[in-house]
C-alpha cells in the first residue's frame, strides 16, 4: 500500500509537470493577446503597452513560466487576468458549485443504474429487461443539453416548480441551493445513468456465467442469494472503472450543463477564460482538472483493493 | 421521502410567501456577457458599462435615452468664446457611496489619471484634448484645451469619464464607489451583480430598492429565464431569432430598437485586388443587404449605407448607392481585371451575427466569380490577426461605439483607408464648434466613405429587449450601453 502511494505519488508529480509545460506552450501559441481582448478597438498602443506592463506580459515566456511554477510551488497560483482578483479564490468559489453538482450526478446516476442494471440482468431476456435496455438505449442516445432544456420547459416555464438557472450560493439555505442544482443533476445524471446501467447489466451477466456461481447454486443457494453473496461483489470492478470515468468527466466536462442553467460552475469558468485569453486561469484549471483526474484514479485504484482481495497482493 | 424531494418541497414553501406578493419593487435584469471587473478604467467591455454607467458611477454629464447630453455632476459649463477654456459647476451635497463629499477635487483627480502614461482607459481619446485642469474653488473646475473639439463634451458623458474618489479607486474592480442612485451589495462572479438603493443619493431617490444583474450567456436559457420569470427583464437578447418565440407571450413585452453598433464587412484596402476601387464597388453590388439581415439577424437591423448610426442627426441614408445588382458587379470586376472573378478569406469572429452573415454574403460573392473560403475565428484571434496585423482580406464586425466615423482617418487602422482628404475633413470637423455645421461636415464624411466603398456598410445591430408588461423605463435603443435602473418602476 506504501510503495503504492509513493509511486503514484512520483506520477502524479510527473503528470502535472507535463501537463503544465503543455498548457503554458498551447497557449502561448495560441494567438491572441489578453490586453488587447481586454481594452477592444478602441485603445491606443501606449495603453496596450501599460497594461501589458502592469499584467507582467511583456516578461520572455520562459521567465513567466518559472515565475508562475515557482508562484504555484509556494501556493500562489495568481491573478487573473480580467477578473484581476487571486485565481484561487475564483476557482474555490466555483468549486463550491461543480463538485457538489458532481457528486449529486454521480449518487442520482448510481441509484438509478445500479438497481436497474442488475434488475435487467437477472430479468435476462425477459420483459423487464428488454423495457430497462429501452430506457438505456435512449438515455445513451438524447445529448443531455436537449434534456436540460424539456426538463426547464417543464418544471421552471410551464410548472414554475424550479428556477430555470443560476445559483443562489450556498448561503441562501440548503434548500434553495438544491432546488438550483436539482435539474442540472438530472441533466447530468440520466445519460450517465443509462451508460452505467448497461455496464452494470452486462457485468452482472459475466460474472453468473462463471463456474463459482454454478457452484453456488449446486451446493443449493438460492438465486438471489447467490446473486447477492457471489455475482455483485465480482461485477462491480467494471462498474467502479466506469464510475471514476464518469466522475472525472462530470467534473471537467459539465461546460455544457452549465451554459445552458447559467450555473458559475468551473467548467463555465475555464471556457470564458479561453475565450478571453485569461491565460493565468486556463492554466491553473487545466493543471487542477489534471490533479483530480489523477486522484481519482488513485481512489479507484484503492477501490479495487478493497472490493477485491485477490489484488492486494498484486499491488503491494 | 428522499433527501432531494424534501428539498424541493422545502425550497416552494421558502419561496411561496414571497411569489405571492405582486407589488414588487426589485428587479432582476438578464444579460448576455459577465463584466470582468466593474471599474470601467480596467478594459472595454460593454458589460461593464451596462452593469455599473448611471446606477453606480455618474459623470459630469450624461447621455439620455434619446441620445442627448444633459448636465449630471456638473450642474452648468461654460465655454469661452476662443472654444478652449470650459468652466463647470459642480453640484453641491453629493456624496460619494463611502459618505465623503464629492468635489473639484475628484474631477481632477480622476481626468488627470486617466490623461497619465501609465492609464489604461479604453478611450483615452476623451482625454487626449485636454492642456490642463484647474480648481479655483470647491465647486468649479476649469479645463483648458489644447485646441477646440467638438466631441468634448460628449467624450465626458460616456461611461469611461466617470468620477471616482482617489481614497477607493484602487478598489473599483471588485468594490466599485461612485455617486449614483445605487450601491454595490454583492457580486457572485459567474452568476450575478446586486445593488441595492443608495437612500443617501443627491437627486430623487428612485423607486427600485433592489436590482440583481444576472448573466446568462447561452440564448435558448435566456428565453427560459424570462419565461419562467427568473428574471424580469433581458437588456438585449442574444440571439435575434428568440423574439419571435417571446412574441406570443402575454406576459412579456419585445421592443426592437437600435445600438449604435454598425455591422460592417470590413475591406482590407491596401491588399490587391482591393485596392481597386471598382473591385470594392463590385463587392457592393453583389451583396444584397435585406437578404443578409433577414438572414442573419431575423431582419431586425436596420438597412445602413454608411459608417454612422441611423439614430444620429446627421445620418445621410446612402443604402441606395449600390443597389443589389449582380450584373453590375460582374461588369466592374470585368473592367479591373477580373472577368473570372478571384479567390478571397473571409475571417469570421464568433457573434452569431457575423458568422451568420458570413455564410450569406460568401454565397452571394460566388454568385459574381469572388470564391470565398470563410475562417471562423476567436475574438482574441480576430483582434491579434485581423484588427493588429491587417493580416485579412474581407471580416465581418458589428464597431459599436458611438460616433466613430473618425476611425476611417487612422492610417494605421485594419481597414487601411487611406484618403488625406477624409483626414482633413475629420480634423475640421474636430475643431467646428456649430453643431448644425458640423453636422454638414459629417454628411460630406459619410458620402466620401460611402463614395470610396471603403467597406460594405451592412446594418445597425439592433437591441432587441424583453421585459415584463407591468415593467416600465427600460430603454429601448442604446446610444450608449446603460440600463439605469432610477428610470424603472413597477406598474400599479
Amino acid at each position: 500500500m506504501l510503495a503504492l502511494l509513493v509511486r503514484r505519488v512520483i506520477g502524479l508529480v510527473l503528470t502535472l509537470l507535463a501537463a503544465a509545460v503543455v498548457v503554458f506552450v498551447v497557449m502561448e501559441v495560441l494567438p491572441g493577446d489578453p490586453a488587447a481582448v481586454m481594452l477592444g478597438v478602441q485603445a491606443t498602443p501606449e495603453t496596450l503597452a501599460a497594461l501589458r506592463t502592469e499584467l507582467g506580459l511583456d516578461r520572455p515566456a520562459p521567465v513567466r513560466f518559472a515565475t508562475w511554477i515557482i508562484d504555484l510551488l509556494q501556493g500562489d497560483l495568481g491573478i487573473s487576468y480580467t477578473y484581476r482578483v487571486p485565481v484561487a479564490g475564483l476557482i474555490a468559489e466555483r468549486l463550491t458549485i461543480t463538485v457538489p453538482l458532481a457528486l449529486l450526478s454521480i449518487a442520482l446516476s448510481t441509484a438509478i443504474a445500479l438497481p436497474l442494471g442488475i434488475l435487467a440482468a437477472a430479468r435476462h431476456d425477459r420483459p423487464a429487461d428488454a423495457g430497462i435496455m429501452v430506457f438505456s438505449q435512449i438515455g445513451v442516445a438524447v445529448p443531455n443539453f436537449w434534456f436540460a432544456l424539456l426538463l426547464v420547459l417543464l418544471f421552471s416555464v410551464t410548472l414554475g416548480w424550479l428556477p430555470s438557472g443560476g445559483f443562489p450560493g450556498w448561503q441562501a439555505g440548503i434548500g434553495a441551493a438544491f432546488a438550483a442544482l436539482a435539474l442540472p443533476a438530472i441533466s447530468l445524471a440520466l445519460p450517465q445513468a443509462a451508460i452505467l446501467a448497461r455496464v452494470t447489466r452486462s457485468a452482472v451477466l459475466d460474472a453468473l456465467g462463471e463456474d463459482y456461481v454454478r457452484t453456488a447454486r449446486a451446493k443449493g443457494l438460492t438465486r438471489a442469494a447467490t446473486l447477492r453473496r457471489h455475482v455483485l461483489r465480482n461485477a462491480l470492478i467494471p462498474v467502479v472503472t466506469i464510475m471514476g470515468l464518469q466522475f472525472s468527466f462530470l467534473l471537467a466536462g459539465a461546460i455544457i450543463i452549465e451554459n445552458v442553467f447559467y450555473l458559475p460552475g468551473l467548467g463555465r469558468l475555464v471556457f470564458q477564460a479561453i475565450a478571453q485569453r485569461d491565460l493565468i486561469v486556463v492554466r491553473d484549471i487545466v493543471l487542477l482538472l489534471a490533479a483530480m483526474v489523477i486522484f481519482i484514479n488513485f481512489a479507484v485504484d484503492v477501490l479495487y483493493t478493497l472490493i477485491d482481495p485477490r489484488l492486494r497482493g498484486q499491488r503491494t | 421521502m428522499s433527501r432531494l424531494a424534501r428539498a424541493v418541497l422545502l425550497t416552494l414553501l421558502v419561496i411561496w410567501p414571497f411569489a405571492a406578493h405582486a407589488q414588487k419593487d426589485s428587479v432582476t435584469i438578464g444579460q448576455t456577457l459577465e463584466p470582468p471587473t466593474l471599474d470601467p478604467t480596467t478594459g472595454a467591455a460593454q458589460a461593464i458599462r451596462e452593469v455599473t454607467y448611471l446606477n453606480i458611477y455618474e459623470g459630469l454629464l450624461r447621455i439620455d435615452r434619446d441620445g442627448k447630453l444633459q448636465p449630471l455632476l456638473a450642474e452648468s459649463w461654460t465655454v469661452s468664446p476662443d472654444n478652449l477654456t470650459y468652466t463647470f459647476r459642480l453640484r453641491r451635497g453629493v456624496k460619494f457611496h463611502d459618505g465623503s463629499d464629492f468635489d473639484a477635487a475628484d474631477v481632477k483627480f480622476t481626468f488627470e489619471r486617466a490623461m497619465a502614461p501609465d492609464s489604461t482607459n479604453a478611450q483615452k481619446w476623451i482625454f487626449a484634448p485636454i492642456a490642463r485642469i484647474e480648481t479655483p474653488d470647491r465647486y468649479t473646475v476649469v479645463i483648458t484645451l489644447k485646441e477646440p473639439t467638438g466631441n468634448f463634451l460628449y467624450g465626458l458623458a460616456w461611461g469611461d469619464a466617470v468620477i471616482f474618489a482617489p481614497e477607493t479607486v484602487a478598489e473599483n474592480r471588485t468594490k466599485p464607489i461612485g455617486t449614483g442612485p445605487y450601491r454595490f451589495e454583492r457580486w457572485v462572479r459567474g452568476d450575478r451583480v446586486e445593488l441595492v438603493r443608495n437612500d443617501a443619493y443627491w437627486a430623487r431617490i428612485p423607486a427600485i430598492s433592489r436590482a440583481t444583474f444576472r448573466f446568462i450567456s447561452d440564448p435558448q436559457a435566456q428565453v427560459a429565464a424570462i419565461r419562467a420569470g427568473d428574471v424580469d427583464a433581458l437588456s438585449n437578447l442574444a440571439a435575434q431569432e428568440a423574439a419571435d418565440q417571446l412574441k406570443n407571450d402575454a406576459n412579456l413585452k419585445v421592443v426592437v430598437g437600435n445600438t449604435e453598433g454598425e455591422t460592417i464587412l470590413a475591406i482590407n484596402n491596401a491588399k490587391p485586388p482591393f485596392n481597386d476601387v471598382r473591385v470594392r464597388r463590385a463587392i457592393a453590388h453583389a451583396i444584397d443587404r435585406m437578404a443578409v439581415i433577414d438572414g442573419a439577424v431575423s431582419g431586425y437591423g436596420t438597412p445602413i449605407g454608411t459608417h454612422f448610426s441611423p439614430n444620429h442627426p446627421a445620418y445621410v441614408d446612402l443604402t441606395g448607392t449600390y443597389p443589389y445588382d449582380p450584373a453590375r458587379a460582374r461588369a466592374l470586376l470585368a473592367e479591373a481585371g477580373h472577368p473570372n472573378g478571384f479567390n478571397a478569406t473571409l475571417r469570421l469572429p464568433p457573434p452569431p451575427y457575423a458568422r451568420r452573415s458570413g455564410e450569406i454574403i460568401a454565397a452571394q460573392l460566388a454568385q459574381v466569380g469572388i470564391k470565398v473560403s470563410i475562417e471562423p475565428i476567436e475574438f482574441a484571434q480576430w483582434l491579434d490577426q485581423v484588427f493588429r496585423n491587417k493580416n485579412y482580406d474581407l471580416t465581418i464586425i458589428a464597431h459599436t461605439e458611438p460616433l466613430d466615423i473618425g476611425i476611417y482617418a487612422r492610417d494605421d487602422y485594419y481597414f487601411q483607408y487611406r484618403n488625406p482628404a477624409f483626414n482633413a475633413l475629420m480634423a475640421k470637423i474636430g475643431t467646428t464648434m456649430d453643431e448644425a455645421e458640423r453636422n454638414r461636415l459629417y454628411g460630406e464624411a459619410q458620402r466620401m466613405l460611402t463614395t470610396d466603398a471603403v467597406n460594405v456598410f451592412l446594418f445597425q445591430l439592433p437591441k432587441i429587449g424583453v421585459w415584463n408588461v407591468n415593467l416600465t423605463g427600460m430603454w429601448e435603443n442604446w446610444p450608449l450601453p446603460a440600463n439605469p435602473i432610477a428610470e424603472l418602476s413597477w406598474k400599479r
